[in-house]
């Protein structure tokens, strides 16, 4: 089809308008994405790199701190996302009840963690969860514990702790979410299934749950980026003498390793790019796959 | 199918009493209209029978148990939204069984159930759509079925039509009028539409501020309102109202330079002197008669079959409308005589109550 000059000098017009845009999204953010995805067949340490091909993809085979990192990773993301979605829907559903009092100062005290400074954040949690901190002793003093537990020594404990502190951090925000996909639906529709004799439990289950459909889908695969990407914690709340992902690894997260692999260790860019490029697939594969159940009837 | 009646039912919000004790006998099989001002408390009225809005005094009864405290589910009601409040995510097929699986009743009678109202409906080619791939009007069918299959004594419904456009709801209205009759249930029905409760009300109960003004059959408030508000209410467009005194037998109109009036037969004739307020249906004037009144029009409204004259005794003074036949040679600015039967007119006293 010929294009009329008036429509090729508005087309002309557009792509200048958006073109420092582009320019900028392409320099800083496209040229890096196809660099990494370059250097992670680059095998070698420091400057010194040469081209590998598969190498990396072996070495992450036979990378025992790998496996590691990867399987803590999906333990969190299998633990900690469901309990947070959970909690932030009946955060919602009970924030919304018109009859319950003080809701905006509910809202708000839910909402407020995860707009804190990690930093602040993290000082407090540190403190609280200390072997003589806050949260043992009154553990201690209400009789559910005997031992004060090793919050940041233990292996188990430090993963329940970063999975609390995670949940503390970004239940609020998930809750939003449903807040508002709540507010949005017509309170008639209750009515109508109060008059219809649909029980309380029902409503929730049959129609709230399916009501906010899209959006749990939305809040599950940010959460689960999120978590695939969870750094911030693991290396500041269980971080002993400056390394994080302590005690022994055990809140080592594939971030982490990245970070280490980049920064900690004698640099190997083309290694960590490569384990960067499988949190991508992951996320691809695990968004991908909860699109899928969302879609089925 | 039950009636309903309604003893002293009265709500409160807080201090606020928005129901101010209502009387009302609904029979089995009635088709009763709710009308009244916005805010009058006509949604609030039908929502306490439904059982969404708790009762504050009175006693509620249908089919002749006792209702107050009863759960809306087992008022036998049943009720259709003005949004028309489907289940968005759930077809049509089960929009409508939803109640009834809740009731426990077996997949077949469901099924069968709900074929039933669909084919009373028309609805049997949309049956597992989702809302939102319905127009309005089907939509609002399916909000009716969905009532329909429970069976209920008493169907409710709050402004069920003022989300169609026009031409729908002229057949909506129509399709509701049919139900009624093939169905030969009671129903409830709340709205602004002149034209929906003149035609579907086998009696209609006009509010305002909370308390009933006055129940009746369609033409009998038409014809023989209690009061000036449902004088004014009832009937579209709106009785004209006039000043007017009684003076040696004769009503005296102060705003056309003091020209008098028989008095319409009443009872018992007003005192001299009285304060009154003349009312003077717009149709009045079509009719033509004995007493005349001296107008300017101002604006003429031709819509085919009739045409509505606004007109003035002169520079100010009250707005009249006078429906004028097919008046095709009325224009702005024409002066005319409007000729009516002044016996047809209706006197109102100082506190708005009609002198019989
Ligand atoms: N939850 C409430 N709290 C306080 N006042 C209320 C509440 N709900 C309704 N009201 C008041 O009760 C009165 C009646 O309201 P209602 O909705 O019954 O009016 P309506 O006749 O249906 O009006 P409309 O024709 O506009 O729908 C109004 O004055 C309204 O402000
Ligand atoms: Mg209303």
């Amino acid at each position: 089809m010929a294009m009329t000059s008036v429509t090729r000098q508005e087309n002309r017009a557009g792509w200048a308008f958006i073109m420092p845009a582009l320019v900028l999204l392409g320099l800083f953010m496209v040229y890096p994405i196809l660099w990494s995805l370059w250097m992670s067949l680059q095998t070698g340490k420091g400057m010194n790199l040469h081209f590998g091909g598969f190498a990396n993809i072996i070495r992450l085979t036979k990378d025992p701190v790998f496996q590691h990192a990867l399987s803590n990773t999906l333990i969190f993301l299998v633990v900690q996302v469901p309990i947070m979605i959970v909690l932030a829907l009946l955060f919602a559903v009970a924030l919304n009840n018109p009859r319950l009092k003080g809701r905006a100062i509910l809202r708000t005290a839910i909402f407020l963690p995860c707009v804190t400074s990690l930093v602040a954040y993290s000082v407090l949690f540190k403190s609280m969860f200390a072997v003589d901190g806050v949260v043992n002793d009154t553990l201690m003093f209400l009789h559910i514990i005997r031992q004060p537990i090793g919050w940041m020594i233990d292996p188990f404990w430090a993963k329940v702790l970063i999975i609390l502190a995670i949940t503390w951090r970004w239940t609020g925000y998930n809750m939003v979410f449903y807040l508002a996909a709540l507010q949005n639906i017509d309170p008639s529709i209750y009515e109508a299934a109060r008059i219809d004799g649909v029980p309380p439990r029902a409503r929730f289950f049959r129609l709230t749950i399916p009501m906010l459909k899209p959006v749990i889908l939305f809040t599950t695969v940010l959460s689960t980026i999120g978590t695939l990407q969870l750094f911030d914690e693991v290396n500041t709340i269980t971080a002993s003498a400056g390394v994080g992902g302590a005690p022994a690894d055990a809140t080592l997260t594939l971030s982490l390793y990245i970070y280490n692999l980049t920064f900690r260790f004698m640099p190997t860019y083309g290694y960590a790019a490569t384990v960067s490029w499988l949190i991508v697939i992951m996320v691809g594969i695990l968004s991908w796959i909860q699109f899928q159940v969302a879609k089925e009837r | 199918m039950g009636g309903l009646t309604l003893k002293d039912i009265r709500k409160t919000y807080g201090a606020v009493e928005v129901i101010k004790g209502v009387n009302l006998e609904i029979a089995p099989q009635e088709f009763v209209v709710f009308v009244g001002p916005s805010g009058c408390g006509k949604s609030t009225l039908l929502r306490m029978i439904a059982g969404l809005e708790e009762i504050s005094g009175g006693d509620l009864t249908i089919g002749g148990r006792r209702m107050n405290e009863v759960d809306a589910s087992q008022r036998g009601i049943a009720m259709v939204f003005q949004s028309y409040a489907l289940y968005p995510h759930m077809t049509v097929r089960e929009n409508m069984g939803l109640a009834l699986k809740f009731a426990g009743l077996p997949a077949s009678e469901i099924a069968r159930r709900v074929d039933t109202a669909a084919a009373i409906l028309g609805l049997q080619a949309l049956m597992d759509r989702r809302p939102r791939d319905l127009s309005g009007g089907q939509r609002q069918r399916v909000a009716i079925g969905r009532a329909i299959v429970r069976n209920p004594q008493v169907f409710l419904f709050d402004e069920p039509l003022s989300n169609l456009d026009a031409e729908l709801r002229v057949h909506m209205r129509i399709e509701i009028a049919r139900l009624h009759k093939e169905l030969k249930a009671t129903i409830i029905y709340v709205t602004h539409d002149q034209v929906e409760a003149m035609t579907l009300a086998d009696k209609i109960v006009v509010l305002r501020e909370g308390r009933v003004e006055q129940v009746g059959r369609p033409l009998d408030l038409y014809d023989d309102p209690d009061n000036l508000f449902v004088a004014g209410f009832i009937g579209s467009p709106k009785m004209n109202f006039l000043k007017a005194q009684v003076s040696g037998g004769r009503l005296v109109l102060p705003e056309f330079a003091g020209q008098t009036l028989p008095l319409p037969p009443l009872r018992s004739a007003p005192d001299d002197g009285a304060e009154l307020t003349l009312g003077l249906r717009p149709e009045l004037f079509r009719r033509g008669g004995e007493a005349g009144l001296e107008l300017m029009i101002e604006i003429v409204e031709h819509l085919g079959d009739e045409t509505f004259a606004y007109a003035t005794p002169g520079r100010g003074g009250p707005v009249l409308t006078l429906a004028m036949g097919e008046g095709r040679d009325l224009s702005p600015g024409q002066r005319l005589t409007a000729r009516f039967d002044a016996t047809r007119a209706m006197l109102f006293d100082t506190r708005g109550q009609r002198l019989r």
